[in-house]
């Protein structure tokens, strides 16, 4: 291995922004998913087109939006702005690069696991007496757990390996908003940099198994954990 | 209980458009499948919303698009039990029972977890998950579960069609107990005209999403006899037998019916089919049947070209099945009295 203090910067600041990212998405991908499959209302198909873009456009499109709208010029830029809040070219702007990019695969899981609950469980508590917000939070939300796991490993996965959106918006400052693909970008179009390029793609694929295997034990465990 | 119906609902194809009112304490929901009875319920316990129309229970309004009241399923406290025991699979057998006991107000709580445990005989499993539990188990649990959340009316639909015959007819007396020992009024839907006889006593006749008619189970049994395989089902519900020879001898009325599978020691529910009675004019010599019951013709009924005969035999009744030529030839008319012959084996133990 070989790993320079800034390389394990890197590293570091790729888990933040994944974890972050991951954190923030999950009561959102949630309520989306809820909605979806849940709920009837006008435009979801539009509202479905819109949530699975991120998964067809090419990350730097992704980015070049993100960075149109969060720019001086953008809404949400002049209203950080006003905030007294600096966004592009931070790590916050990562976070939501890997956020917008990753939160498709999150609701899919998700989507995927609160497909499979039958309808007369809610129906079940409703009569019972709950609310459907005490449905939401006792039958829907402990039975999509398993959804929740897959989705969050999922996006985790993706918002480490998040390049296009991220240079865009974020940028690739050593230190501050470079993350392992970005390091590894420069190692490779620097002549001396390919032991250190291995390196870092050595962590990438060791962080990936140790997800997924997180994702397989904690899957499993909620399986049984659902029998109990 | 009174339930006032007035609605009209289109799903699709299919439109139910009822206007009735029916009272008691057990009322039952009979119709073929597909004729509108479960979106009967999900409109009266409010998870599905009429088009248009009223519904009340007792003197409270459900729904009424006049007033535009439209109670949500957890304010019209009306609990079911589905046709699978729908537990919720990440809770063991005591959060799923106390799960709407918990939702209930205080001052509504008048039957306790412990009273249900015990009537329910789940004691040894209320320990257990969910999906380690039998068939009847978890119908047992859901119906706990229902019970507890001391619903204002307790709706069964079709809570014994995923069981096993002998798994059903044990269910039933947990089923009855509920609604006798609680005084919970329930609103019972099925297709089957033994499970309206044993669970009911007013029928709400339901087909094509009208209303047929309202009639008693045994009214419903009648007109059934001709067209049911199994014509006219007498329900007996026999104890204190004696076994001689391998027969269950079961004291009845002022006589005994001879049976060949029973039990001793406990009470069972027997069916007779209808079909399975012979009738005799005169005392015949020999038979090879067990049973020759004298007995008193106390109603005769038609049904579809064939005869109901109800016979009195020391004041317990059954009805028999003739064809109408039979009953000519025989001379039968109220009043007469007439031999009926029953072998030992034509008695089905239900539980």
């Amino acid at each position: 291995m070989n790993l320079s203090p800034q390389d394990s910067t890197a590293i570091l600041l790729s888990m933040k922004i994944a974890v972050t990212a991951t954190a923030i998405s999950l009561p959102f991908g949630f309520a989306t998913a809820w909605l979806m499959v849940f709920r009837r209302f006008h435009g979801k198909v539009l509202l479905e087109v819109l949530i699975n873009l991120p998964l067809t456009l090419p990350p730097v499109v992704i980015g070049y939006f993100l960075l149109l709208f969060f720019g001086r010029n953008g809404w949400g830029g002049s209203m950080l702005k006003a905030a007294g809040i600096d966004f592009i070219f931070t790590w916050k702007a990562a976070v939501v690069a890997s956020a917008t990019v990753g939160f498709p695969l999150l609701v899919r899981s998700i989507r995927l696991g609160m497909e499979s609950i039958d309808r007369q469980l809610l129906q079940a508590s409703r009569s019972l007496g709950a609310s459907w917000y005490d449905t939401l939070f006792t039958v829907v939300l402990p039975l999509s757990l398993r959804g929740m796991v897959a989705g969050s490993s999922l996006m985790f996965a993706r918002s480490l390996g998040e390049f296009g959106a991220t240079i865009i918006v974020a940028g690739n400052i050593p230190g501050l908003t470079q993350t392992i693909p970005l390091a590894i970008y420069d190692y490779a179009s620097s002549p001396t940099g390919t032991s250190m390029a291995l390196s870092l793609c050595g962590v990438s694929v060791a962080l990936s198994v140790i997800i997924l295997l997180l994702h397989e034990v904690i899957g499993k465990k909620l399986e049984h954990g659902g029998q109990a | 209980m009174k339930l006032r119906i007035d609605i009209e609902k289109k799903l699709g194809d299919f439109s139910l458009k009822l206007n009735t009112e029916i009272s008691g304490e057990r009322v039952g929901i009979f119709g073929a499948s597909g004729s509108g009875k479960s979106t009967l319920v999900h409109l009266v316990s409010g998870l599905i919303k009429p088009d248009a129309g009223e519904i009340y229970l007792d003197e409270t309004c459900l729904f009424s698009s006049r007033k535009k009241i439209d109670l949500s399923p957890e304010k019209r406290r009306i609990a079911i039990v589905f046709q699978q025991a729908m537990l919720f699979p990440h809770l063991g057998v005591q959060s799923n029972l106390l799960y709407g006991y918990k939702r209930c107000r205080p001052a509504e709580r008048r039957i306790k977890p412990e009273a249900i445990i015990e009537v329910l005989n789940l004691v040894h499993i209320a320990g257990r998950g969910v999906n380690k539990l039998s068939g009847g188990e978890k119908q047992r649990v859901a119906l706990g579960r229902a019970v507890l959340a001391n619903p204002r009316l307790l709706v069964m639909d079709e809570p014994l069609s995923a069981l096993d015959d002998s798994l059903r007819y044990q269910i039933i007396p947990y089923l009855r107990s509920v609604s006798t020992e609680f005084g919970i009024p329930c609103l019972f839907i099925s297709h089957s005209i033994t499970e309206m006889q044993l669970m009911t006593e007013r029928v709400l006749v339901v087909k094509n999403g009208r209303l047929s008619g309202i009639s008693t189970p045994d009214e419903l049994a009648r007109t059934g006899m001709a067209t049911n395989p199994r014509g006219y089902h007498n329900l007996l519900r026999l104890d204190g037998a004696t076994q001689k020879d391998g027969l269950f001898h079961y004291p009845w009325g002022n006589s005994e019916l001879i049976i060949s599978e029973g039990r001793t020691g406990e009470e069972s529910l027997f069916e007779l089919s209808s079909r399975d009675i012979i009738l005799f004019k005169q005392h015949p010599e020999a038979i090879s049947a067990r049973n020759l019951l004298e007995c008193r013709v106390a109603e005769l009924f038609d049904s579809d070209g064939r005869k109901g005969v109800v016979l009195d035999s020391g004041g317990k009744t059954l009805v028999a099945e003739i064809v109408r030529n039979a009953a000519e030839e025989l001379g039968i008319a109220t009043g007469a009295t007439l031999f009926a012959a029953i072998k030992a084996s034509a008695f089905r133990r239900l539980g």
